[in-house]
């Protein structure tokens, strides 16, 4: 029995699913932030795992499925964007003077941190894409000579605080337009805050999903720049 | 049929996407690319609207899902991680938080002064 639950390919993504249901289900009824559905099942699935002694690569071969589906859902984003154009159009100026302010308090944030800390050029490379979505941000920090492991690790763990402390961080810090949120979001926390954005509503998700794709390209250019500065 | 004709359109326009990447120096996904295309043909009309819309809803609707694996892949780059933990944490929360007030904040001063143009 422990053989076919360690070798099973449905097994692991099952368990996921339940946790993430068990964390929307926990949300809802103690209304509370730090059950996030995503940490819920993440924790769960991690704890499962190691209880089972079932390695990664098992797991992944049910879970690569899940992760196979991004391609095309990220793609579908175009579609709250193509509805929510006219308020693009009319919001220009605000959307792209927003991303690109956000892009640059990240490298900025970045830059003075290392330097604080006193890490190694090649560290501080490591964490320069860690606000944009993680296949732009690998490509990023191979680029100018990172660790690239850890930058996707650092780009998840971004995301699932970004995805977890959104509303807080909006409701805090007075964002209170819908553009404004989605934008905040995007930028700082690519896909991950997008799928939370998308939850608080229509505009925060397109305006999110523009972020992500406007980000990413201004960081692919602007790191290189940032790459000398340490 | 209207499931799978939809489900179809949109792997066409990621396998476009996953071309595009191959032919392109740049370091853009293939699914940055596939938005990129889809956008501008909802936008020209080459696709209607009704023909990604529902599967499109639904693929956003369960996405969060998706990056389960990759946070439960954490654990297989623990061992890299750990020696700059501290660091690294300092620096990703500080980051959102930065990230956030002054996306948002230009954002929304900007939205403001046409709204009040608006109303002069």
């Amino acid at each position: 029995m422990k053989e076919f639950f360690e070798t099973s390919a449905f097994a692991g993504v099952t368990i996921s699913l339940m946790a993430y249901m068990a964390g929307v289900y926990l949300k809802k009824k103690l209304k509370l932030g730090l059950f996030n559905p995503l940490l819920v099942s993440i924790i769960a699935t991690i704890v499962v795992l190691a209880v089972a002694h079932v390695d990664y690569d098992t797991y992944n071969e049910g879970a690569k499925y899940l992760s196979w589906l991004l391609t095309p859902a990220t793609v579908c984003l175009a579609i709250p964007l193509y509805e929510q154009f006219e308020l693009l159009k009319s919001n220009f100026k605000a959307v792209f003077s927003g991303i690109l302010a956000g892009v640059i308090t990240s490298l900025v944030t970045v830059l003075a941190l290392s330097s604080v800390m006193g890490l190694s050029h090649e560290e501080y490379v490591t964490l320069l894409p860690k606000s944009i979505t993680t296949a732009i941000g690998m490509g990023v920090s191979e680029e100018l000579g990172g660790y690239v492991t850890i930058t996707v690790a650092v780009i998840i763990i971004t995301g699932v605080l970004g995805n977890i402390f959104a509303e807080i961080i909006c409701k805090i810090f007075k964002i209170h337009e819908p553009v404004a949120k989605g934008l905040a979001i995007g930028s700082a926390s690519h896909a991950i805050g997008t799928a939370k954005a998308m939850e608080m509503g229509e505009i925060e998700g397109a305006m999110s999903s523009l972020s992500i794709a406007v980000s990413g390209i201004l960081t692919v250019i602007l790191a290189s720049v940032f790459a000398n500065f340490l | 049929m209207k499931y799978l004709k939809q489900f179809l359109i949109i792997l066409t326009i990621s396998f476009i996407g996953e071309i595009l990447k191959e032919l392109l120096p740049l370091p853009v996904p293939a699914s940055i690319y596939g938005m990129v295309i889809l956008f501008v043909c909802l936008l020209s009309g080459i696709i209607k609207l009704d023909s990604v819309r529902e599967t499109g809803k639904l693929l956003i609707e369960i996405m969060p899902v998706m990056f389960i694996p990759a946070g439960v892949g954490l654990i297989a780059s623990w061992n890299v991680l750990k020696p700059l933990l501290i660091p690294v944490s300092i620096i990703t929360c500080l980051t959102i938080v930065t990230v956030m007030i002054v996306s948002g904040h230009v954002a929304q001063i900007i939205i403001k002064k046409g709204k009040n143009k608006e109303q002069m």
